[in-house]
């Protein structure tokens, strides 16, 4: 090859390399774009509250004192779940919630890392003491869901998980201290 | 050679031991999460095991294994001694005694803990001491892979670095960057927490300090399977590299790239907020250049062979290539396996869609397929070119060569795809028995079947492979010299400075790396979080 022909090849290959080179770049500005348009507009947003809480006093503290623990509806109609994380069980072992219905979910761990996710939902998170795990969301059907712990956490990992019982409004009622509990079946 | 066949057939023995013991293991574990095996074992036993094979094969099959490759690269790339062999030897003791202090308490039940650690979790300290011991043989590795570069370029001034150890030093230095997360974990928190001289634990710090590592590592076990890719499969294709800059330019952006996106495996914890994890997102998306940039620049190269041998048309030269050949082969079936996986990465990767596969069998799924298919299939590969190299024999047949290398990719493909399924339907991992009397779960039975039928396959083919290279020491057929490396199209002369060296990209590396991490590790400093106790596993 004589050199004007080497370097109109080697420009020939250059070509096909910034081309393939723009198409990445279009691929990712794609995906960017899809993440920041989910993020923006249906509020798809990972757990992220930060909020810090002593993991060695949780029984003291009010929020999460037994008495508190499961689901509780407030005087303005919001409905809120407090569950604790423990080797190798979350208490409450059965979490009742409304269908159709904004619930925040807020978890705490007193020991290890755990983690969990509601089967058929996208509720996930990671549970990490020291910290509150808070979720959003609306359970869209009725009926039982499973809710383990993904995040291994000592030899009973696996024996780990509780109940979440979607229940229809007429079924989802509040005592007079706006508490509720799991149907019995 | 010059005699670093001996050091290379060590590194690599024992990454190969640990690696079939593993995989028998790996498919004890299948069977035991299958209705057929629901009754079998004990959690404790589990854990001991899944603990043995993840050690095995996250560090002890890569570690030994790229060490091992680096050495053998060092010495034929650059064509000249290696420098500083026996400090290569202390390394390599070094690291088998650690592997040894940390295999004790695993194989003891008392480190139970998880290739990941996790805080305020603690299992006996030796395992976490071996395991830095390790580590410290693999930093001597990566300082001797600089001075061979160093020494060879005084030698030969203005001329590139060939692209192979190029690419090898890459790795070594993004080593020593990765490294340095969980080391700052392990011996300022974990160690002395396992020792019982600390009782409490900042849990977050700790978590965000292994997740500096996290994501870089899987590009330090995958770097030498795009070696093979740029260096190795053309020439072996019977073409030649189609850009020697674009390798150059690939290995520099897994350097730059790996590193400042490890929280991204953060997603889903509370300790870090939306600013953070969206940064994150927005860094983690440019992640997948370097693998776009290597798969056009390896199928232009494999074109042109497929092109020298008469192929024609657009698709023509797939055909006329020279598929019974194990390197191309092997690169055939892992950019099948990559293309499915890189499907599941980008799953992974979307802030919201991570939310339905975190912590589930997906995540498991997707790194068998991507690391043990797509990676340890090239591993192979290079095994395989090299070992005439090592032991001066040749393969008698190249028919099991194939057959391994099929029935690693059938294997891997059986079993993670309904594993990936199993995940999208919530199954989660690390599960020593399911509950199978559970209806949610019951329908789940026959799909870890089907699995486990894939994990007998892949140790069968761990064997095959074993054999494979067994032959080759007492073998009678004597190996011929040929070239191994691809020359590019264009052979470069000259290349510009920061395309030769790294000190630009290191500096380049720690303004990301304050970037990501500055903020994300100052909060713990300046407000630390609530620290939790300590829980010894006996
Ligand atoms: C015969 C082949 C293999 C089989 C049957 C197998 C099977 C398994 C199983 C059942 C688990 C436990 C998952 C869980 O409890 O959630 C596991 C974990 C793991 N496997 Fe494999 N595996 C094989 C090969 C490999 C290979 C080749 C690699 C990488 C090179 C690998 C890397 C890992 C790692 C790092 C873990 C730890 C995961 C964790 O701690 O959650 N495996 N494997
Ligand atoms: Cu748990
Ligand atoms: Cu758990």
């Amino acid at each position: 090859m004589t050199e004007i022909h080497q370097e109109l090849h080697e420009r020939r290959i250059l070509g096909t390399e910034l081309l393939w080179a723009f198409g990445v770049g279009v691929l990712i500005a794609a995906i960017l774009s899809m993440i920041v348009f989910t993020a923006l507009s249906i509020g798809v947003n990972p757990p992220s509250n930060v909020e810090r809480l002593d993991p060695k006093a949780l029984h003291l503290s009010g929020e999460f004192a037994e008495d508190n623990l499961g689901t509780s509806v407030g005087s303005d109609g919001r409905v809120v779940v407090r569950v604790i994380a423990t080797q190798f069980a979350f208490l409450p072992r059965c979490i009742p919630v409304p269908v159709g219905r904004p619930v925040t979910l807020r978890f705490v761990a007193p020991d290890v890392l755990h983690g969990l996710l509601i089967s058929g939902t996208n509720v996930n998170t990671m549970v990490v003491p020291g910290y509150v795990a808070q979720v959003h969301t609306e359970f869209t059907r009725t009926g039982d869901l499973l809710m383990p712990c993904h995040e291994y956490c000592g030899l009973g990992h696996s024996e780990m998980w509780a109940t979440v019982q979607v229940l229809p409004e007429n079924q989802f009622q509040p005592d007079s201290n706006g508490r509720v509990s799991c149907a019995q079946r | 050679m010059h005699s670093v066949k001996r050091l290379c057939l060590a590194h690599f023995w024992v990454a190969f031991a640990f690696f079939a013991a593993a995989c028998a293991i790996g498919t004890w574990q299948m069977w035991v999460r299958s209705p057929l095996g629901a009754s079998v074992g004990t959690p404790g036993q589990y854990y001991m095991l899944v603990t043995a094979h993840g050690v095995a094969l996250a560090f002890v099959l890569t570690t030994f294994f790229i060490m091992g490759f680096g050495y053998f690269v060092a010495t034929t790339a650059l064509d000249r001694q290696l420098p500083g062999k026996a400090w290569a030897w202390g390394a390599y003791w070094l690291a088998v005694v650690g592997v040894v202090v940390a295999f004790a308490p695993i194989m003891n039940g008392q480190a139970s803990v998880l290739y990941t650690f996790y805080p305020p979790l603690t299992g006996s300290a030796w395992f976490y001491i071996g395991l830095v011991l390790l580590v410290v043989a693999s930093w001597i590795w990566a300082v001797l892979m600089m001075v061979a570069m160093t020494a060879w370029k005084r030698e030969n001034p203005g001329r590139p670095v060939p692209l192979a150890m190029f690419a090898t030093v890459a790795n070594a230095v993004m080593w020593l960057w990765t490294t340095v997360g969980v080391a700052v974990q392990l011996l300022f928190q974990v160690i002395p927490a396992a020792l019982g001289l600390v009782h409490t634990i900042d849990v977050g710090l700790s978590r965000t300090l292994f997740s500096w590592t996290l994501h870089a590592i899987v590009y330090f076990w995958l770097i030498p399977a795009y070696i093979a890719f740029y260096t190795m499969v053309p020439r072996a294709a019977g073409g030649r590299l189609y850009s020697d800059t674009m390798g150059r330019l690939t290995f520099i952006l897994f350097l730059v790239y790996s590193l400042p996106v490890g929280l991204h495996h953060l997603l889903m914890d509370p300790e870090h907020g939306n600013a953070t994890k969206f940064i994150q997102v927005v860094l983690t998306a440019f992640v997948s250049v370097p693998t776009l940039l290597t798969i056009f620049t390896i199928t232009a190269s494999l074109e042109i062979a497929g092109r020298l041998r008469g192929g024609r048309g657009p698709f023509g030269w797939i055909a006329t290539l020279p598929w019974d050949r194990p390197m191309v082969l092997a690169t055939g079936l892992s950019f099948v396996m990559l293309g499915f996986g890189g499907f599941g990465g980008l799953i992974n990767m979307g802030y919201g869609m991570n939310a339905m596969v975190h912590n589930t069998s997906w995540v498991t799924a997707h790194f068998h397929l991507i690391f043990g298919g797509s990676v340890v299939i090239m591993y192979f590969a290079i095994c395989y070119e090299i070992w005439p190299r090592l032991t001066g024999r040749e393969h008698p047949t190249l028919s099991l060569l194939r057959l391994q290398l099929w029935s690693w990719f059938v294997g891997m493909m059986v079993m993670t795809l309904p594993w990936h399924w199993l995940g999208l339907q919530g199954q989660w991992r690390r599960v020593a028995n399911f509950n199978y009397a559970d209806p949610i779960i019951a329908g789940w039975g026959p799909w870890v079947i089907v699995s486990l039928i894939g994990g007998i396959i892949l140790l069968a083919s761990a064997l095959l492979f074993l054999r494979n290279l067994a032959v080759l020491h007492r073998g009678a057929v004597l190996a011929v010299a040929r070239p191994l490396y691809a020359i590019a199209v264009h052979p470069p002369q000259r290349v510009p400075a920061v395309l030769n060296s790294f000190g630009l990209w290191n500096v380049l590396v720690l303004v990301l790396m304050l970037v990501a991490y500055g903020l994300p590790i100052a909060q713990f400093l300046i407000e630390p979080s609530p620290s939790a106790i300590v829980h010894r596993m006996r």
